[in-house]
């Protein structure tokens, strides 16, 4: 199952044209600096945008191609937008009900409750939308968004309307969607601190193009794309939670390449966890340190290098079967004699756990 | 005290002002939500044409009214030929007259209501699965509320207040077109002062009582919506 998705269209000097094809499960965020088309496509996606040509696939569904094209409430998707537009006459239930009501029973796969509880707005339901706060706000509209059961949800940078302190109540809820409902998310974002911690796939875009698109791992530590050339250059590795070591507060988390000990976090045994490491945070060496402070060090295999500008060097190391980067200098580069099929331990002196 | 024709005149003129309100509600809703969506060509001379009645002497609507009602005026012509009489002097007359007259005061509040909606709550409803007629009633109409309310308001109290088009296409038939304030001006002329006074009067507090409403209804819809 697949999203297939082709759309060209002209707005005065802007030419969108892109085409893309995602898996139709789990987020996949559509990345890119703000004014490269992202919202046009997301718009474009929901039928709200009048487009020179289209075609769209959801799974084995066609929504849109040269023969038909189905109007936005036709749709089965679910969209929330930038600022949460609750609609400003009718109560938060009433607005949770706006869409709920227009879905056919038999379609209903969320009820009323599993919504509401999944977004933790039971205490709003009574409430005007005008009372409440920018999280609540879009908090609601996700779960007004949830209630018609749709196929495809749509995210047009949710969070991006808000206060840290609102980001940082609404991430939770989204990562619990992630988790909890079998639903492909579409995600627009321009910020990849929220791209790292919740997308398992990403459309990487650039001035109404279409640069790549795939696995997220895959597409941050890739040289020909501008994510992993730049000196914000990351890797993003998917772990579990093995055990806590209570002496030293630490967090054992296991990867196919080995464990990472991260500091202490309250989180269950066997849960899924996500780890950020920066390029600039990985050094290498040729032979395993014996006094070092350093935790994290794994037997890595070169796979590429990436020459950015005169004195850094980029390499993109394999960690069995996980590409993680380390940004090294030129020098560095040059009198270790790096190159790819080379083994080696990579030293990772910090790593962020998102969750 | 007023007279038996005093109230004949009153009731002719409430029934033309709720006749002209709800045929230019029917009228004016999709004409000013279509200004409020169109890009068309068309949406500047259209409401030039509307806004008329707002800048020309009401004498000339009339003129050109009576002319075209009358039995050899296009409408009047054809009222006649489809067996009916000309529409002239009529109370039928009257409504479409006070229609035409009265469209911009009902429009352009309905139309600045629908556009300052935006378009952006209706995409929301649309991706809600509401078709566009739903969209309309449900997401629309009610945040245009406010409009509505001036529309109804203004429609009525302009129509009620009319003097010019109804001298010129009305006349003065008791009963069918002789409406308030030409009874006024009858008895002014008449130099009966004191029913003038409770005529004028009467009047002066129906339109205010009614423009209070509409304010305060407006603030507490407004406070409701904080």
């Amino acid at each position: 199952m697949s999203i297939q998705a082709r759309y060209q269209l002209r707005r005065d000097a802007f030419r969108l044209d892109v085409e893309f094809t995602v898996p139709a499960r789990g987020i996949t965020a559509i990345f890119g600096p703000s004014g490269c088309g992202k919202t046009t496509l997301l718009r474009a996606i929901a039928g709200l945008e009048a487009v020179d040509s289209g075609y769209l696939k959801i799974g084995n569904e066609v929504w849109h191609d040269e023969h038909r094209c189905l109007r936005p409430h036709e749709r089965p998707l679910g969209y929330v937008f930038q600022e949460s537009n609750l609609f400003p006459h009718l109560s938060v239930r009433r607005n949770l009900n706006y869409g709920f009501r227009r879905t056919a029973e038999a379609r209903r796969q969320i009820g009323f409750n599993d919504a509401v509880e999944l977004l933790g707005i039971g205490p709003l339901l009574d409430r005007g939308p005008g009372g409440l706060s920018g999280g609540e706000r879009q908090r609601v509209a996700i779960a007004r968004a949830l209630l018609t059961s749709p196929r495809l949800l749509l995210l047009d940078e949710p969070l991006t309307a808000l206060d840290a302190s609102s980001k940082a109540e609404i991430l939770p809820y989204l990562e619990r969607l992630h988790e909890e409902i079998e639903m492909p998310v579409l995600y627009v974002s321009h910020a990849a601190d929220e791209v790292a911690q919740l997308a398992d796939h990403m459309v990487l875009m650039e001035a109404g193009r279409v640069l790549a698109a795939g696995p997220i791992q895959t597409l941050l530590t890739r040289f020909d794309l501008p994510l992993a050339q730049g000196a914000e250059a990351e890797a993003i590795i998917d772990a579990s939670v093995a055990e806590h070591d209570e002496q030293f507060g630490l967090t054992c988390v296991d990867f196919p390449g080995g464990r990472f000990n991260v500091l202490r976090r309250d989180l269950p045994i066997g849960r899924p966890v996500r780890l950020r490491v920066l390029a600039r945070d990985v050094s290498l060496t040729l032979e395993r340190q014996s006094g070092t402070s350093i935790l994290n060090v794994f037997p890595a295999t070169v796979d590429e290098l990436f020459e950015a500008g005169n004195a850094r060097v980029i390499v993109r190391l394999d960690i069995g079967g996980t590409p993680i980067l380390a940004q090294i200098t030129r020098k560095s580069a040059t009198a270790l004699a790096i190159a790819p099929g080379q083994q080696l331990f990579a030293q990772i002196k910090s790593v962020a756990l998102l969750a | 005290m007023l007279s038996e024709t005093d109230i004949v005149a009153l009731w002719t003129t409430l029934k033309l002002a709720a006749s002209a309100t709800l045929i230019l509600l029917v009228i004016g809703t999709p004409l000013a939500w279509w200004l409020a969506q169109t890009r068309s060509r068309l949406k500047a001379p259209c409401e030039a044409i509307i806004a008329l009645p707002l800048v020309l002497p009401p004498t000339v609507l009339g003129f050109y009214l009576l002319i075209a009602l009358g039995p050899s005026g296009p409408i009047g012509g054809f009222m006649q030929r489809l067996g009916g009489e000309p529409l002239a002097f009529t109370f039928t007359g009257l409504v479409i007259g006070s229609v035409i007259y009265s469209l911009p005061f009902v429009v352009q509040p309905l139309q600045t209501a629908f556009a300052s909606i935006g378009t952006r709550s209706l995409e929301v409803a649309a991706t809600l699965g509401a078709s566009p007629l739903d969209r309309f009633f449900t997401v629309a109409v009610p945040l245009a509320r406010p409009g509505f309310l001036t529309a109804i308001v203004l429609g009525f109290a302009h129509t009620v207040g009319e003097f010019g088009v109804v001298l010129m296409i009305g006349g003065n038939i008791p009963g069918a077109t002789r409406v308030l304030s030409i009874a006024i001006y009858d008895h002014v002329e008449a130099v009966d002062y004191a029913s003038a006074h409770w005529l004028a009067g009467g009047l002066l507090i129906l339109s205010f009582c009614l423009l209070l409403g509409v304010y305060s209804l407006n603030r507490r819809i407004a406070v409701i919506r904080l």
